[in-house]
């Protein structure tokens, strides 16, 4: 049987690991090699490492330090930032990474998605979707390059990048980011009933419970950042990762 | 000396870094050369079935990788690799290398299974008959799965395990020297590592 993945996702700025919270004030959390190499140590299901920063600033995937971390990773490697073209894609690929994940250019023109697609296969691509509420409460589609909500429903949008050839959908709740609050499950549940490839929910893990909540919402995966590199009520650092036996426990083997 | 075939698809460096991490020694190559002085490949790949054929074609490589394989030279088809050592696949219109009797399917679930396509993540791995890879000692194997398309074998002598999505399928498959297998072993952390240094023993 299929296990649900349980995902380490890791923030890079400056080539530093740091950790948000609703998507803003990251805070220095580590060197990224080291926490990989912990990572691996603790056989996590996959590993997914984003740039912040690249497409904010127009900048390419730093090739050097993702191949430094492919080097450390015998589990799957998902990495996003930057992504503009199928030739970046391509030099991912060939330095060790499985899987891409692009948003702002998948929002700008989706059929870099398309191309990806076609060359490299949709299981090697994932496209990321954050969503934010808007001052209404209501979920809206959001882009973390430019801060800004967007227009364009975020449903459409998810059923346009399953069709384009995404092989996965990383939903991320804005608003739950770094909080360990919980998950929005009702987000999840709507993704979930609507996405005919796996589902990986981010945003707001603050116990095991809340991965186990997500998995029943619908989700294939759940990834978290906070929720692994934080330790008690004033977040001393601190990589953790649930122990297989306990996985298999809570989520079923 | 080993070598990993570089036929301009899929994620060499990984297979390369854990070959490494076993302590093994490989060059990467895509000259026809290289191949036919090879103890031993690994046809790895991530993409489509066709594209997969086609550079292997441009390469030269079909006639290569056949040669070898007749030799009794160990093969290990990965992922794509191992569909490429079928017959043909669902998803082109291409003959594959014809080195192992099977062809391969897209999943076929229920349209009310919960299960997604593609299979992505980490499933048992059940082996079905005697071999050097991958253990049949009781002890669980688990590994990491990214496909669409699985293997059906013609011949159920060939099949090396099988693992459950909808249904079970052939997972792996072997004929003599001649191994596939649809997961990563080269990201599939201990499991992986022990089925790649299996292999490099041979």
């Amino acid at each position: 049987m299929l296990k649900h993945r349980v995902v380490p996702c890791l923030l890079l700025r400056k080539g530093g690991l740091v950790k948000t919270q609703k998507f803003v004030n990251p805070k220095y959390v580590g060197d990224p090699i080291n926490a990989i190499r912990i990572f691996n140590e603790k056989e996590v299901d996959e590993l997914m490492v984003l740039d912040i920063e690249a497409s904010k600033t127009n900048r390419e995937p730093n090739y050097d330090l993702i191949e430094q971390f492919a080097g450390e990773c015998f589990m799957p490697l998902c990495y996003g930032g930057g992504i503009t073209s199928v030739n970046q894609a391509k030099r991912l690929f060939s330095i060790g990474v499985e899987k891409v994940s692009i948003q702002t250019s998948a929002l700008a023109n989706i059929s870099l998605v398309t191309e990806v697609a076609s060359f490299f296969g949709n299981q090697s691509l994932v496209v990321s979707i954050d969503i934010k509420k808007n001052l209404l409460g209501h979920p809206k589609l959001y882009s973390s390059a430019t801060g800004k909500i967007l227009d364009q429903d975020w449903i459409e949008y998810l059923k346009m990048a399953v069709a384009a050839g995404a092989g996965e959908i990383l939903i991320n709740a804005v608003d739950r980011d770094g909080t360990l609050s919980g998950m929005d499950l009702p987000l999840i549940e709507h993704a979930a009933s609507t996405c005919s490839v796996p589902l990986i929910a981010v945003g707001g893990v603050g116990s095991l419970s809340d991965i186990k909540a997500a998995v029943k919402a619908g989700a294939s995966a759940v990834a978290a950042g906070a929720f692994f590199v934080y330790h008690g009520p004033h977040r001393a650092v601190l990589i953790t990762y649930p122990k297989y036996d306990e996985l298999t426990a809570l989520l079923g083997s | 000396m080993l070598v990993i075939i570089d036929y301009g698809l899929g994620n060499l460096a990984s297979v390369l870094n854990m070959i490494h991490k076993v302590g093994g020694n490989t060059i990467i190559s895509g000259d026809p050369n290289d191949l036919l002085s090879a103890s031993k490949l690994i046809l790895p790949g991530i993409g489509s079935f066709d594209h997969g054929v086609n550079q292997l074609e441009a390469l030269g490589l079909f006639p290569v990788i056949k040669e070898m394989a007749a030799k009794g030279i160990p093969i290990l088809g990965i992922c794509l690799g191992m569909q490429l050592l079928a017959n043909r696949s669902e998803e082109g219109r291409l003959n594959g290398l014809g080195l192992i009797d099977a062809e391969f399917k897209r999943f076929s679930l229920e349209i009310k299974s919960p299960l997604r396509i593609p299979h992505v993540g980490w499933n048992h791995v059940r082996v079905q008959k005697y071999n050097p890879l991958i253990p049949n000692d009781g002890r669980e194997q688990r590994f990491y799965f990214t496909h669409s398309y699985h293997a059906v074998c013609a011949e159920e002598a060939d099949v090396l395990a099988t693992t459950e999505y909808g249904y079970p399928f052939a997972s792996a498959f072997c004929r003599n020297n001649v191994f596939g297998v649809q997961f990563h072993p080269e990201k599939s952390h201990r499991f992986g590592m022990e089925m790649i240094k299996n292999f490099l023993e041979l």
